[in-house]
C-alpha cells in the first residue's frame, strides 16, 4: 500500500498548534508553569529578539533540568537589561562576571558542581548553561570557548547573535554580515557597510572541535529552539546553541517585525538552521520556500544603501551567493 | 614532618593539605612546579576530591577560579608576571565579587624587556585591586600563609595573593617543616560561603551598579581589608598555637628595639638581610630590619609604631614605580608622615640582580652617615646608562635599548656609534 | 657555614647535584639551602649552581661570591668562564678529569692550596661504566665526600636512594663509592707525598 505524505505547515500563532499537540510536545513558555526563569520587568528594547530568545532557552533547560541550572552570562544586552541597579529579572542563580570569560567562568561552575556531586551523590544534579551575544562569543570570548570546547567541560554555551556590539552603540563584530552598516563600518565611502571578510561562523568552528552538539535556531522557530535546547541537555559534555536574535535598533528594522525578519534570514538561506553531533551534521530545518536575499535585506535600515536609485547589484549578488553556498553546504532544501 | 625539598614543592603539598576542591592552571616559569605539583597528586589519587583543569590562559584560570569559588568550592590558581597582567581584569572582578580565592604569585619581573628573574613588579602592579597580598621570607613561610591564606580569606570573603620569590624561593632546596592533615584540618575548616550560586536559592551575582552605589559597594571592599588588619595578628597567633612557630602577621621587626637606622624590606631578602645587619650591629652601628609581611591592608599604624624611636629608615626594595620612585617606600611614607624621620629608597634587585651583603653593607654605613641620596638604584651601571642616554641625544635610530646596552657590554657585535 | 659551588653544563645534573648535597646535609640533621644561578635553559650551556650548609638556619641569599669549595663537573668550561672566583684560600677543588692540575693549566692558581684539597676523578667514566649514562653528578658527590668530609659517604647514598630507583640508584650507589675511594686514595698519596 502506499502512501503519500502531506505536510502541515504552521502558519500565524502558535497557539492553535500548541493544543492539538500531545502536552509534552508543548511548547515551555505556553505552560501556566512557565518557569520565567528571565522574568518581565527587564529594560529590552520593544521586539528586541535577543529578550525572546534568551526566555525560550533558558526556561527549555530549566524543563530539561528539572530546574536545577545555573546560568553564566557575558557582559551585553541580556547582561545588563536583566539586571538594571538595584533589580534582577533572573529567578535562576546567574553570574555576570566579564566580557570575554563567560565559557571560563562555566567551566568553573561546572568543575565546582563536579566535586559537590562526588562528595554528596545523593543531591540533585545540577548543570551549567553560559550565554553572551556575538561579541562576547566570537571576538572577545573566542578564546575561552574554545578552550571549553577543547576540554569538553560540561557545558552548553548559548550565543545570541544579532550581528554587531549593540549594546555600546551598534559596532561591527566578527559575526556582522558583510555590506551591513554599524557604527564603525559606515555605509560611506566606495565600499559601505562591513567589508567581505572570511567571515567567522562560530557554529562551524565548534563543528571543527566536534563536540557532542552542536546547533543552530532563529526566533522565528520558538518550538525548534526548544527543541534544540532539550536535545542539548541531553549530552555531556561541550555544547553550542546559536541563535539568531534580530535586533530592530541596530538593524533598523520594526520591532514589531523581529519574528518576520528571523524567519526571512532562514527562507533566503542567509542563516542556516541545522543541528551537528561530533563534527557530522544531522539535520537541517529546511527553507519551504526559497526567497531572494533582497527580501531579507530591503526591510533593514542597515542595508539601505545598496538600495534606492541605483541598487548595488553586485553586492546583492555576492550576499545571493553566500545565501546558495549555505543551502548547498547545509542541505537546507528539501528534497521531496 | 621535616623535609628537605623545592620550595615550589612545599607550597604544593600546604596547598594540598587545604583540601582545595578546584584547582585552575597555566603555565608560566617560575611557578609551574607548583601546578605541576599538584597536578600530579590530583591524577594519581593522593590529592582527593578535587578537579585539576588546564585552561587555555592565565586570563581564564581566574575566570574559570571565580565560577568555581562563586559555586561555593574552594578553589586556588598560581601565576607570576606576564601572567597576572594577562589576567587583570579577572584579578579585579574577583576580589570586587568578593570570592575567596587564593592565588601563588611566584615574583618575577614584567616585561618589556622580557625577563624571568624575580623582583616585585608584578604583584605590586595589582597592589590596589583589592587582594590581600603576603609575602613570605621563606620557604617555610611560604608553605604556611597559604595555610592561612585560605582561612583568612574564607572569613572575610576576599581574595588572597600568596607572594613568594620566583627562583630564589620557588627554585631553592631548603628544609620545611610539613604540618599534618589532622593540623590542617584542625585549623581550617571547611569553605562555607556567603554568596553561593544555589538553584535551592536563587541570587543574581554581578549586576551592574550604578553612581547610587557604587562608592558604597568599593567602601566595603575596603573595609573589608581594614577588619583584616586585625584579623592577620590573630591569625598568625592561632596559627602558632597549632603548628608551633611564628609566621605571617602584619610585619617582622629584627633588631628594631634600639635602632637608630631601619631598613625595611618584603620577601627573601630579609635573609641576606638580616645577616648583614648582624655583621654591622657586631660592628657598632645601632641597626635593625623590619619586614612588612602583609603589604595589602598596609599595616600603616604597625609601621608607624615599629620606627618610632629611629632617625631613619631605609626602603629596600624590589619594585620601581617608573616616574616616581618606589613603590614601598611611598606606602611607608604615608605611614610616617609627620613622624620627622630621615627616609631614603633604595630601588634594588630589578629583574633577578643579585642583592650582595657586600653591597647592602656600603649603602647602610652610607646610610648611617645621611650620606645617602634620597633614591638610590643599587649597584646601577651609571656607565652604560649615561652613555646610552649620551647616545640617544647625539642620534635619532639608536635602535632597542637592551640591544645598545648588551652591545656596550661587548655581548652583541659593535656598531660604529 | 660551608659554601659549595659547582659548575657544569646543562644537561650534567649540576642543579641535581646541589640538591642531593642538600639531602644528604639535611639526613645528618644539618641546615642545607641550594639553588641554581637560572639562567636560559638549554643542554650545553654553563651552569651554575649553589649549596649553603650549615647547623643553623641559613638566612642568606645571595649567590655564592666566596666558595669554601668547588666541583667542576665540565673541564672546557675551566678557561671558559672563571670558576674559581672568590674561591678561598686553600679551598677544596674537585674536577671531573682524567687529566691533572698540572696539566690542565691550573698549577699557578691552585698553588696555596693543600695537595689533598685538589683532586680529580673521572666521574664521566664511572658514570657511564656503572649506570651507562655520561652524566658525572652522582660519582662526584662521592668524591666530594671524600674531599671535604662535609657528609658521610652513607648520607650522600641516602640522597641517591631519594632520587633514583631501581637500577639506575644502585648504578649511582657504586659509581659514587668508587669515586669516594678513588679520591680518598688520591688524597693519602698526596698528604704521604708532602710528608716525605
Amino acid at each position: 500500500m502506499s502512501y503519500q505524505p502531506i505536510k502541515f505547515y504552521q502558519t500565524g500563532t502558535f497557539t492553535v498548534g500548541n493544543r492539538l499537540l500531545a502536552p509534552e510536545e508543548r511548547s515551555v513558555q505556553a505552560s501556566s508553569k512557565r518557569f520565567n526563569s528571565i522574568n518581565s520587568g527587564h529594560r529590552a528594547c520593544q521586539g528586541c529578539g535577543e529578550a525572546l530568545g534568551a526566555r525560550y532557552a533558558i526556561d527549555a533547560a530549566m524543563e530539561a533540568t528539572h530546574g536545577q541550572l545555573i546560568a553564566a552570562n557575558a557582559t551585553g544586552c541580556l547582561e545588563v537589561f536583566s539586571t538594571p541597579y538595584p533589580e534582577t529579572s533572573w529567578q535562576i542563580p546567574w553570574i555576570h562576571s566579564l566580557f570575554g570569560n563567560t565559557a571560563a567562568v562555566a567551566t568553573g561552575i561546572a568543575a565546582a558542581l563536579k566535586i559537590k556531586q562526588k562528595k554528596n551523590p545523593q543531591a540533585q544534579e545540577i548543570r551549567v548553561v553560559a550565554q553572551g551575544g556575538d561579541g562576547g562569543t566570537t571576538d572577545i570570548g573566542f578564546g575561552c570557548l574554545s578552550g571549553m570546547f577543547e576540554r569538553n567541560d560540561d557545558v552548553l554555551y548559548i550565543c545570541y547573535d544579532n550581528g554587531g556590539y549593540m549594546n555600546t552603540g551598534v559596532q561591527r563584530s566578527s559575526a556582522t554580515p558583510p555590506a551591513a552598516r554599524t557604527a564603525t563600518t559606515m555605509a560611506v565611502g566606495p565600499e559601505p557597510g562591513n567589508a567581505f571578510g572570511q567571515g567567522k561562523f562560530v557554529p562551524a568552528i565548534a563543528m571543527a572541535h566536534e563536540i557532542p552538539y552542536v546547533a543552530t535556531a532563529t526566533v522565528a522557530d520558538l518550538r525548534d529552539l526548544e527543541a534544540k535546547v532539550r536535545r542539548a541537555m541531553e549530552f555531556r559534555g561541550a555544547r553550542y546553541i546559536h541563535i539568531l536574535v534580530p535586533c530592530p535598533l541596530g538593524w533598523g528594522t520594526q520591532s514589531s517585525e523581529t519574528i518576520k525578519m528571523a524567519r526571512l534570514a532562514k527562507e533566503t538561506g542567509i542563516f542556516p538552521v541545522f543541528e551537528a553531533e561530533h563534527g557530522e551534521l544531522k539535520s537541517a530545518l529546511a527553507i519551504r520556500r526559497q526567497l531572494p536575499v533582497e527580501e531579507y535585506l530591503k526591510p533593514q535600515k542597515r542595508y539601505a544603501h545598496l538600495f534606492g536609485k541605483q541598487p548595488n547589484v553586485a553586492v546583492i549578488a555576492k550576499l545571493q551567493a553566500l545565501a546558495d553556498r549555505n543551502i548547498r553546504k547545509y542541505k537546507l532544501l528539501e528534497t521531496v | 614532618m621535616l623535609k628537605q625539598c623545592e620550595g615550589s614543592h612545599a607550597v604544593a603539598e600546604a596547598v594540598a593539605l587545604c583540601r582545595p576542591e578546584v584547582i585552575c592552571a597555566y603555565p608560566i616559569s617560575p611557578q609551574t612546579h607548583i601546578v605541576e605539583g599538584l597536578g600530579e597528586m590530583v591524577k594519581d589519587g593522593s590529592l582527593a576530591d578535587c578537579e585539576f583543569i588546564n585552561v587555555e590562559s592565565e586570563f581564564a584560570a581566574m575566570s574559570v577560579a571565580i565560577g568555581s569559588s562563586a559555586t561555593g568550592a574552594r578553589t586556588y590558581t598560581a601565576t607570576a608576571s606576564q601572567g597576572l597582567l594577562f589576567m587583570a581584569e579577572a584579578v579585579f572582578n574577583a576580589s570586587g565579587l568578593g570570592l575567596p580565592i587564593v592565588m601563588t604569585v611566584a615574583n618575577r619581573a614584567i616585561g618589556a624587556p622580557i625577563n624571568i628573574w624575580n623582583d616585585h613588579s608584578d604583584s605590586l602592579s595589582m597592589r590596589d585591586c583589592g587582594w590581600l597580598q603576603l609575602f613570605a621570607e621563606t620557604n617555610q613561610e611560604a608553605l604556611d600563609l597559604h595555610i592561612q591564606a585560605f582561612k583568612l580569606a574564607e572569613e572575610i570573603s576576599l581574595p588572597v595573593m600568596v607572594c613568594m620569590d620566583g627562583f630564589i624561593l620557588t627554585h631553592a632546596y631548603e628544609r620545611v617543616d610539613v604540618p599534618t592533615q589532622a593540623e590542617v584540618d584542625a585549623f581550617l575548616p571547611p569553605y562555607e560561603p556567603r554568596q553561593v550560586l544555589d538553584p535551592a536559592e536563587p541570587v543574581s551575582i554581578g549586576a551592574m551598579v550604578g553612581p547610587e552605589a557604587f562608592m558604597e559597594v568599593r567602601y566595603l571592599a575596603h573595609a573589608k581589608q581594614m577588619q583584616a588588619l586585625e584579623r592577620i595578628p590573630q591569625l598568625a597567633e592561632e596559627f602558632k598555637q597549632v603548628f608551633g612557630r611564628e609566621s605571617g602577621g602584619l610585619i617582622r621587626p629584627y633588631r628594631c628595639e634600639d635602632a637608630e637606622t631601619i631598613v625595611i624590606a618584603m620577601g627573601s631578602v630579609l635573609g641576606t638581610l638580616k645577616d648583614t645587619v648582624d655583621e654591622l650591629r657586631d660592628a657598632g652601628h645601632k641597626i635593625g630590619v623590619l619586614g612588612i609581611v602583609s603589604f595589602r591592608p598596609f599595616p600603616l599604624v604597625a609601621v608607624a609604631a615599629a620606627l618610632k624611636n629611629c632617625k631613619r629608615f631605609v626602603v629596600l626594595e624590589k619594585s620601581l614605580a617608573v616616574g616616581i620612585g618606589g613603590i614601598v617606600a611611598t606606602n611607608v611614607r604615608m605611614a610616617v608622615t609627620g613622624m620627622g624621620l630621615k627616609g631614603y629608597t633604595v630601588i634594588a634587585g630589578l629583574g633577578g640582580r643579585a642583592i650582595t651583603m657586600k653591597s647592602l653593607t656600603a649603602m647602610l654605613d652610607k646610610a648611617g652617615r645621611d650620606a645617602l641620596e634620597p633614591v638610590t638604584f643599587l649597584d646601577l651601571d651609571w656607565k652604560a646608562v649615561n652613555k646610552q642616554i649620551e647616545r640617544e641625544k647625539a642620534h635619532r635610530k639608536t635602535g632597542p635599548v637592551a640591544e645598545a646596552l648588551l652591545r656596550d657590554a661587548g655581548i652583541v657585535g659593535a656598531r660604529n656609534y | 657555614m660551608f659554601q659549595v659551588r659547582i659548575h657544569g653544563r646543562g644537561g650534567q645534573g649540576v642543579v641535581t647535584a646541589t640538591e642531593m648535597l642538600s639531602i644528604a646535609a639535611f639526613d645528618e640533621g644539618r641546615h642545607a639551602q641550594a639553588f641554581p644561578s637560572f639562567g636560559s635553559e638549554r643542554t650545553g650551556a654553563p651552569v651554575v649552581a649553589f649549596c649553603r650548609i650549615d647547623d643553623k638556619e641559613i638566612r642568606l641569599r645571595e649567590p655564592i661570591m666566596a666558595p669554601d669549595a668547588l666541583i667542576i663537573q665540565d673541564p672546557t668550561l675551566l678557561h671558559q668562564v672563571d670558576c674559581f672566583a672568590g674561591l678561598k684560600p686553600d679551598g677544596y677543588i674537585l674536577i671531573n678529569t682524567n687529566k691533572s692540575f698540572e696539566e690542565l693549566g691550573l698549577a699557578d692558581l691552585v698553588a696555596g692550596h693543600r695537595a689533598e684539597r685538589l683532586c680529580t676523578v673521572s666521574a664521566t667514566d664511572l658514570a657511564l661504566k656503572h649506570v651507562g649514562r655520561p652524566v658525572p653528578n652522582v660519582p662526584l658527590l662521592g668524591g666530594f665526600a671524600a674531599i671535604s668530609g662535609l657528609i658521610r659517604l652513607e648520607s650522600v647514598i641516602k640522597a641517591i636512594e631519594e632520587k633514583f630507583s631501581g637500577k639506575v640508584a644502585a648504578g649511582n650507589i657504586a659509581a659514587a663509592t668508587e669515586a669516594y675511594n678513588i679520591v680518598r686514595k688520591e688524597m693519602e698519596e698526596a698528604a704521604h707525598a708532602q710528608a716525605v
